[in-house]
């Protein structure tokens, strides 16, 4: 078995709110782990509007998503929170009184108290709802390009009309036997060079723009498949021989296995006392856009604050029977956590 | 007030009163209709996708640019395909029906 990580809080989900948990806890000197599904922290303001100027952070008349959480990082730098990324939270259970988390990456953690702020849900790939689309991921279904080569003198079908399907429809023209690009319209969302030497490509036969058309169904045997069938709004069906479907509808955010963990869950958000940030189940918190309750606003601000009422609340989990003096910064300080 | 008829993906209909004003999506999150509409209204994602009664596109209102590009990151589109957090209640749009695909 691999290495136990053991800390006072678990914290799932690398957004805004999740880090400044990472703030609150350890200013009540509880230490954190931190997991998150993608690859880098900031939640939905790096994987979604990274660029995009916030006007209602308190104190920050304008600012960047990515500089906000470059802050928050700097933040709870001294309080030394172990940021796992790249992996969801698979299991989670109750072994006597501490809470077991598995991640997909097999690590595991042992924590006395879960503050879950997982935004909408873990970020995955957007995939087409077809039901056999599972049975080809991995060989010959991709929502990314790891290996150019890998697709050389192949039949490539490519859906979607941002930058990644007209940029790798452009890089794979070369390599490939055909390449396809399905969309549902004329109009793709890429920069107007890339979108125009695709177009070249296409009048010049190198590759083929099968549009106005949607995924409809995908046909193969095992793990391989043969054929992609796709239709128009009218119903009208075309059917393309295929090695490979690359799709590219960029990201979506599932809560997956938090569905699993037993709590008062209902359209994708979990219903806390909004005081305590406390879930029906004892010792796990929820804070920032997962958290739901009578009039709840979902602002990074308002995760803020959830993640201050949860990180009071966990404190008398962590800590049983210990006083809890409230204190503020100007007080104390930052205090100095002793490594997990 | 004007009243809004939800379809579920089970089929299941509910006609609620909405507030002039008010978007759509709005309507449907206050009477826990399943439905994501993760990015709250703020035009970045797709989970509030419907697809409204096909007599009741017309009043619907204009698409923006910004909504076509994201109902391109949807999936099962009809041609009466809309955002929900950009069409607005009016009186205009009293007795408008719309079918709320699965969530995925």
């Amino acid at each position: 078995m691999s290495e136990v990580h053991t800390t006072d809080v678990a914290i799932i989900g690398a957004g805004p709110v999740g880090l400044f948990s990472v703030f609150q806890c350890g200013m009540l000197k509880m230490s954190c782990h931190v997991i998150d599904a993608l690859p880098a922290t900031g939640g939905q303001c790096t994987a979604l509007y990274p660029e995009k100027p916030l006007f209602d952070i308190p104190a920050a008349p304008n600012i960047n998503a990515v500089d906000l959480i470059a802050r928050l990082e700097r933040q709870i730098a001294p309080f030394k929170p172990v940021i796992h990324l790249n992996q969801q939270v698979s299991e989670l259970e109750k072994v006597g009184e501490h809470w077991h988390l598995r991640t997909s990456s097999g690590l595991n953690i042992r924590a006395r108290a879960i503050i879950i702020a997982a935004g909408a849900g873990a970020f995955g790939p957007n995939k087409p709802p077809l039901n056999n689309i599972d049975r080809f991921e991995g060989k010959s279904v991709h929502y990314m390009v790891q290996r150019r080569e890998d697709f050389r003198d192949q039949r490539i079908v490519i859906a979607g009309g941002g930058d990644s399907a007209v940029d790798w429809a452009l890089s794979l023209a070369d390599v490939a036997a055909e390449v396809y690009v399905i969309h549902r319209r004329d109009r793709f969302r890429a920069i107007p060079e890339s979108v125009a030497q695709m177009k070249a490509l296409a009048d010049a036969g190198k590759i083929e723009l099968v549009i106005p058309y949607q995924l409809a169904a995908l046909e193969g045997k095992d793990d391989q498949l043969k054929t992609v069938i796709v239709k128009t709004l009218d119903g009208e069906e075309r059917r393309i021989a295929a090695d490979h479907l690359l799709s590219f509808f960029g990201l979506a955010s599932k809560l997956g296995p938090i569905n699993d963990w037993g709590l008062d869950i209902l359209n994708g958000v979990i219903n806390v006392e909004p005081t305590t940030c406390a879930t029906n189940v004892e010792g796990i918190f929820a804070v920032g856009d997962i958290a739901h309750y009578p009039h709840k606003l979902k602002l990074i601000l308002s995760g803020f604050s959830e993640a201050a009422q949860a990180a009071h609340a966990a404190y008398r989990i962590v800590n049983p029977g210990q006083a809890l003096n409230f204190e503020h910064s100007t007080t104390s300080g930052i205090p100095t956590l002793e490594p997990a | 007030m004007p009243t809004i008829t939800f379809i579920k993906p089970d089929g299941e209909t509910v006609a609620v009163e909405a507030t002039n004003g008010a978007t759509v999506m709005e309507v449907a999150k206050d009477h826990d209709m399943p439905m994501l509409a993760a990015c709250g209204g703020s035009l970045a994602c797709a989970t509030c996708h419907v697809i409204v009664d096909e007599d009741w596109f017309a009043k619907s209102g204009e698409l923006c640019e910004a909504e076509e590009d994201l109902l391109d990151t949807a999936h099962g589109l009809t041609s009466t395909s809309r955002l929900c957090c950009q069409m607005k209640v009016s009186d205009e749009l009293n007795g408008m029906a719309m079918t709320l695909p699965p969530m995925e």
